[in-house]
């Protein structure tokens, strides 16, 4: 056999680690560029929290307290997790679940590209909007709400609140494989509607009915709220760490979830 | 260590004949359906080979195979000589698919730039540009392109890593005949730098513009494989049109009538040869009138050919 022949048959091609990286960074800015340049992407991820967050924590309410806080403060804790659950689950499932069923996910495993670069491009999407969510009902806040936050405590709500988009991106991708391109929105208005509201995401913990109270300690947005809470000093005293853990946990069932829509997924068509 | 896809013209020659791609003994079900059934079919370096066949024949269903995203029942699929998912082979082969969504808020250069990436040696983005004939395009977002410019756009996403192995699967369904004129320029451009291409198609006239081999599936079983005038020749019969009192049904008595068709006043008569019916027809007829002999046309010859494979398969069944 000749050395072309070979060379034709042969697959000594690789790609270096730094191509690679570079892929990854590719993949992460266009997906950021298509999501922000959608408009109903951008305006229902940012506006949906702030428009709440001006009503209730600005307009209305703005000189109450609760507990020891006053509600401005509180609220960006709890709008700052609603915002973030839904720029992670919106910018991972609704995205998925198009690509998969119309075929352009197929155009995309067709080629060279690591099938993980897609799915850390979507994770790292959902990170971006979420801080700047958080940033902005920060500004929002401190701006007309009278909020006086240390700056160190301000950088750990903004931490703490990117990363829990991670555990909501889990799931959105864990949606994402199993809803079709036309019904996604609507799956996902499903979970994270309730969700919100009994997690004490609107209505505050304290003031939900027994029932959804106690309802409210198996869901994973009502741990992300009171680790944000926690950071401004108007949570429940719990500990910090079985909140992280019960997120992590909810991760990896969402993440096994997806993994089993990833192996069984031969391209569902409509839906 | 980069291995470069240009070759010089003797290499080409010395390496006509490997098999780059191949289905050996593939059987495919989606559930109940059996889209394909035992076939073997393979692709050698540097040639051009279209599989055609009606929608529904298995011809998507051959390329996913190849490409590694579905995987057989039965047989095997083979990829330079390795297992299709591999995907060192993904870094060699390029592929243009139906797809029923792109996103639409990327530029045509941001979605070549990022397809571009994933490859080792891609080409220039202003050479995918030419090739793919949008210079003009590059900065408008793909929702603001028309069903032709988006097709040249997804054309560019499968040749803009410079691959060995070019995968088209329709490449020209839903295009006005002077934009596919255009894309056939582009693909045979590419076959002379010596690339190796797969096209599906339901167009025999696409088959026979490009190919230099045509394999012709239905139903999920290779029923003919030749060269296009082979295929041409298997399949190529003449039409009679004649208005007659005779009925439909008499005529297909007559030997060598393959069809009738009643079409309005008159009837068209698909034969193998038109003179034989044409006196059987004078015979039986005195009267008969408007005759007109003609080349079937190639879209009926190659439905004639399907529809006979057709008939035998469901009787097999």
């Amino acid at each position: 056999m000749s050395a072309t022949a070979a060379a034709l048959s042969a697959t000594g091609i690789e790609r270096s680690a730094s191509h690679t990286a570079e892929i990854y960074l590719k993949e992460a800015k266009y997906e950021f560029l298509k999501n922000l340049r959608l408009r109903v992407y951008t305006a229902s991820v940012i506006s949906f929290p702030l428009m709440f967050y001006v009503l209730f924590g600005l307009v209305l309410n703005s000189k109450e307290t609760i507990g020891a806080t006053n509600v401005p403060t509180y609220l960006i804790a709890t709008y700052g997790t609603f915002g973030v659950m839904g720029a992670s689950l919106f910018g991972t499932a609704s995205g998925l679940a198009a690509d998969r069923g119309l075929g352009w996910l197929q155009v995309k495993r067709a080629s060279p590209m690591p099938p993980f670069a897609y799915f850390a491009a979507k994770v790292i999407l959902s990170m971006i909007f979420s801080a700047i969510v958080v940033s902005l009902l920060l500004v929002l806040g401190i701006s007309f709400g009278g909020v006086r936050l240390p700056f160190a405590q301000m950088v750990t709500l903004l931490g703490t609140l990117v990363a829990g988009s991670l555990p909501f991106s889990a799931m959105g991708l864990a949606i994402g494989y199993f809803a079709g391109p036309n019904s996604a929105p609507a799956v996902i208005n499903m979970f994270y509607l309730p969700l919100s509201f009994c997690s004490g995401l609107w209505v505050p913990y304290m003031f939900l009915p027994k029932l959804v109270r106690q309802i409210a300690l198996a869901l994973p947005p009502y741990h992300l709220s009171q680790l944000a809470l926690g950071v401004v000093g108007a949570g429940r005293h719990e500990s910090a760490a079985t909140h992280w853990e019960l997120l992590f946990a909810f991760t990896l069932i969402c993440l096994g979830v997806a993994r089993i829509g990833f192996q069984r997924d031969q391209g569902k068509l409509y839906g | 260590m980069i291995a470069t896809t240009e070759y010089s013209q003797s290499e080409l020659q010395a390496n006509a004949g490997t098999v780059v791609a191949s289905l050996e003994a593939v059987s495919k079900n989606y559930e109940k359906v059996r889209a394909l059934r035992n076939v073997n079919f393979s692709v050698r370096a540097g040639e051009v080979v279209a599989l055609l066949g009606p929608n529904g024949a298995g011809k998507t269903t051959a390329v996913k195979l190849l490409l590694g995203l579905i995987q057989p029942n039965s047989g095997k699929a083979r990829v330079f000589s390795g297992d299709p998912t591999n995907p060192q082979n993904r870094l060699r082969t390029g592929a243009m698919l139906q797809v029923g969504r792109v996103p639409e808020t990327l530029r045509v250069r941001e979605h070549i730039d990022l397809f571009s990436s994933y490859y080792t040696n891609p080409l220039p983005l202003e050479d995918v540009l030419a090739a793919a004939g949008l210079e003009k395009l590059r900065d408008r977002k793909f929702g603001d392109l028309s069903g032709g410019q988006r097709q040249r756009t997804l054309f560019a996403l499968a040749i803009c890593g410079n691959p060995d192995l070019l995968f088209l699967d329709e490449p020209t369904v839903g295009l006005d005949v002077e934009a596919r004129r255009t894309l056939w320029e582009e693909i045979r451009r590419l076959v002379d730098c010596g690339k190796t291409v797969l096209l599906t198609t339901h167009y025999l006239e696409e088959a026979d513009a490009l190919a230099d081999r045509i394999a012709v599936i239905n139903q999920g079983e290779i029923i003919a494989e030749g060269t296009p005038a082979e295929i041409k020749a298997q399949t190529s019969g003449k039409r009679i049109r004649c208005i007659t009192s005779l009925r439909p049904a008499s005529i297909l008595q007559i030997p060598g009538v393959n069809d009738v068709r009643q079409d309005r006043e008159a009837v068209e008569i698909q034969a193998r040869e038109a003179e034989p019916v044409v006196r059987a027809l004078l015979a039986r007829d005195a009267s008969l009138s408007g005759l007109e002999i003609t080349s079937a046309g190639l879209e009926e010859a190659f439905l004639a050919l399907t529809q006979d494979n057709g008939q035998k398969v469901n009787r097999k069944n």
